[in-house]
């Protein structure tokens, strides 16, 4: 992967703390340009606070949150939202509206209030449905379709929109093996040239195949981050998951299988 | 199951059509046997004549009010149910309304009336506000469909309670006969002043309300993906619930509680706009026009001797219907 020096995000020493309790306890964290950066750890890591901070839905109580060098919220709203898409954990529309209603929500950003929708908000949302695959299906019912379809027009939504940077949260929990692959792979295609995408992730031979980085949080901070291979190593994850694991390379990429629970190392 | 997609200009066109008329109609309407359109002639050329009387007296109030109201009611609806991503959300269910008209009952019969034409509505504004704003600390981040009938059930019982106990201390003779009035709602008896006093702070509501159009458009996705895509959710839920305050607020200190429209109306005109909570906001407008002045023709068309209340007819269509809607709300929704 030809990530380039050219940082696109960073978050520096986040602090989030909510009624008396540290979420997260300073992690730094960046974001290049052409980068798939996984956010790994176990339950309760931190891991969705966050990619919540580092998309500008959270403010951190303390650490600050650069875009291009700039401070993210400092960015006005919209501008912030044609460059950064958010997958939420789990979203699904909440009215029975049409596939292509809801990949057109993701030109919202681009239109006024008296703005009726031009050719290049169509020609968009054409695009992103082509992208995500779910042009078949343009004129079902969002809410009726399956998990997976259903992450898949969400992910239409968000390529719509034509952000530099895609912050996904768990898109894959739920999924069955093809879908996992094919948002996976929707995901590394972005992150390409100047794009980037960070992805939470539970499944571990996932993250090891597709991201380029990855940060293992514990207990709202960073136990480790780099490569997939340095990160996932049996250590670590005795340390961070309690469990004891078969870490095997082929040409096929990492595979990660969790063998046992390790009492000890829990946290 | 595919969704067609109908052109919402046309179909807004042809519901305002279709609530003009009705709006027309309801000018021929009415107990007393009387030519309208001389009446209409003769109050534009300052003649006095019975005609004219009725027509701009009378009959001339009553359709406006309906009108507006009844808007203002749909509008109210589409609005809350937009916002809280719940198609059971109902100024009337959710108490909106009687708390508005706790606070009109609260300005009307301790006097403060007096101090200024804007008084009225805004007591009922204020009511209604502090109502919207109780629900939304009790349903917080949660739009399940029990969390919010139980939190209006109590909101609404709350302010019932205190209306009656408003009146009981009032120092009026006609006390009872009023409960009955704020609680079942009618828009007979007003006058051009009543419209004059209440379209500011409804037309305000309206603007507001439409002016979320795009926000509730965006909610479709949730919260967090409305903030992602630029929308800032704490301020324009405030602009939400003043848009909602002050429609409800004026228009239920002028009619009192008229129930259920705010209910039927959205859910029927729901799939015809392709459920965009944003287009749904303008037709629910018309819709609320067309049926309330329906209800109020019926009315008084069936009134023989004691005079029917306007919220028994929309609550003896609205109730089995909302029943209706609780039995089938095993989803999509909830």
């Amino acid at each position: 992967m030809n990530a380039t020096t050219d940082l696109l995000l960073a978050g520096n020493a986040l602090q989030y703390r909510i009624d008396g309790i540290d979420i997260l306890r300073g992690p730094d964290v960046a974001v290049q340009r052409g980068e798939l950066v996984g956010l790994i750890g176990p339950n309760g890591a931190g891991k969705s606070t966050l990619l919540r901070l580092l998309c500008g839905l959270e403010t951190p109580t303390t650490g600050s949150v650069q875009w291009c060098g700039q401070a993210l919220l400092s960015l006005p709203p919209a501008e912030r939202a044609r460059r950064i898409g958010y997958l939420a954990q789990g979203a699904r529309a909440q009215w029975p509206v049409s596939v292509q209603r809801v990949v057109e929500l993701g030109r919202l950003p681009y239109q006024g209030f008296w703005a009726s929708p031009r050719a290049e908000d169509s020609a968009a949302v054409e695009h992103a449905m082509q992208l995500a695959e779910v042009i078949a299906y343009r004129n079902r019912v969002a809410t009726t379709l399956s998990g997976g379809e259903q992450t898949l027009v969400m992910l239409a939504r968000i390529f719509a929109t034509r952000p530099q940077l895609i912050f996904a949260d768990e898109p894959v929990a739920a999924l069955d093996p093809y879908h996992q692959l094919h948002v996976m792979e929707l995901l590394r295609n972005h992150a390409q040239g100047d794009n980037a995408a960070v992805v939470v992730l539970h499944d571990l031979s996932l993250a090891a195949r597709f991201c380029d980085r990855l940060y293992l949080l514990q207990h709202g901070a960073l136990f480790a981050s780099g490569t997939p291979g340095a990160v996932l190593t049996p250590d670590n994850l005795r340390a961070v998951y309690g469990i004891e694991s078969r870490i095997s390379c082929d040409e096929q990429g990492v595979s990660v299988t969790p063998v046992k629970r390790v009492r000890e190392g829990h946290p | 199951m595919t969704l067609r997609q109908p052109s919402t200009t046309l179909l807004n066109t042809l519901l305002a059509l279709v609530s003009l008329g009705c709006f027309l109609l309801s000018l021929h309407t009415g107990t007393a046997d009387v030519d309208a359109f001389k009446g209409m002639r003769d109050a534009w050329h300052n003649a006095v004549t019975v005609e004219a009387l009725i027509v701009s007296e009378v009959r001339l109030p009553r359709a406006l009010l309906a009108f507006f109201i009844g808007g203002t009611l749909g509008l109210a609806g589409a609005a809350l149910q937009g916002l809280l991503r719940n198609p059971l959300a109902e100024p009337g269910i959710i108490g909106v309304s009687n708390g508005a008209a706790l606070g009109a009952v609260i300005v009307f019969y301790f006097g403060f009336s007096g101090l200024g034409w804007f008084v009225l509505p805004l007591g009922g504004l204020l009511g209604a506000a502090l109502s919207v704003l109780c629900l939304s600390l009790l349903v917080r981040g949660n739009s399940n469909v029990l969390t919010l009938i139980l939190a209006g059930i109590a909101i609404n019982a709350i302010g019932s309670a205190l209306i009656a106990l408003a009146l009981n201390f009032a120092p009026s003779p006609y006390a009872v006969q009023e409960i009955v009035h704020w609680l079942l709602g009618s828009v007979t008896n007003r006058s051009l002043q009543d419209v004059a006093i209440s379209l500011p702070f409804m037309a305000t509501g309206w603007l507001l309300m439409l002016s979320c159009g795009r926000y509730l458009d965006a909610l479709t996705l949730g919260e967090d993906t409305a903030h992602s895509l630029g929308f800032n959710g704490h301020r324009l839920r405030w602009v939400l619930v003043a848009g909602v305050a002050a429609g409800i607020g004026a228009a239920v200190s002028v009619s009192g509680n008229i129930g259920f429209v705010g209910l039927v109306v959205p859910h029927l005109l729901r799939p015809l706009v392709g459920h965009s909570p944003r287009r749904l906001l303008a037709a629910s407008f018309w819709g609320g026009a067309i049926l309330l002045l329906v209800a109020d023709m019926l009315v008084q068309v069936l009134s023989t001797g004691g005079e029917l209340k306007l919220g028994v007819i929309t609550a003896l269509v609205g109730g089995p219907f909302f029943l209706w809607l609780i039995l089938r709300a095993r989803n999509p929704w909830s």
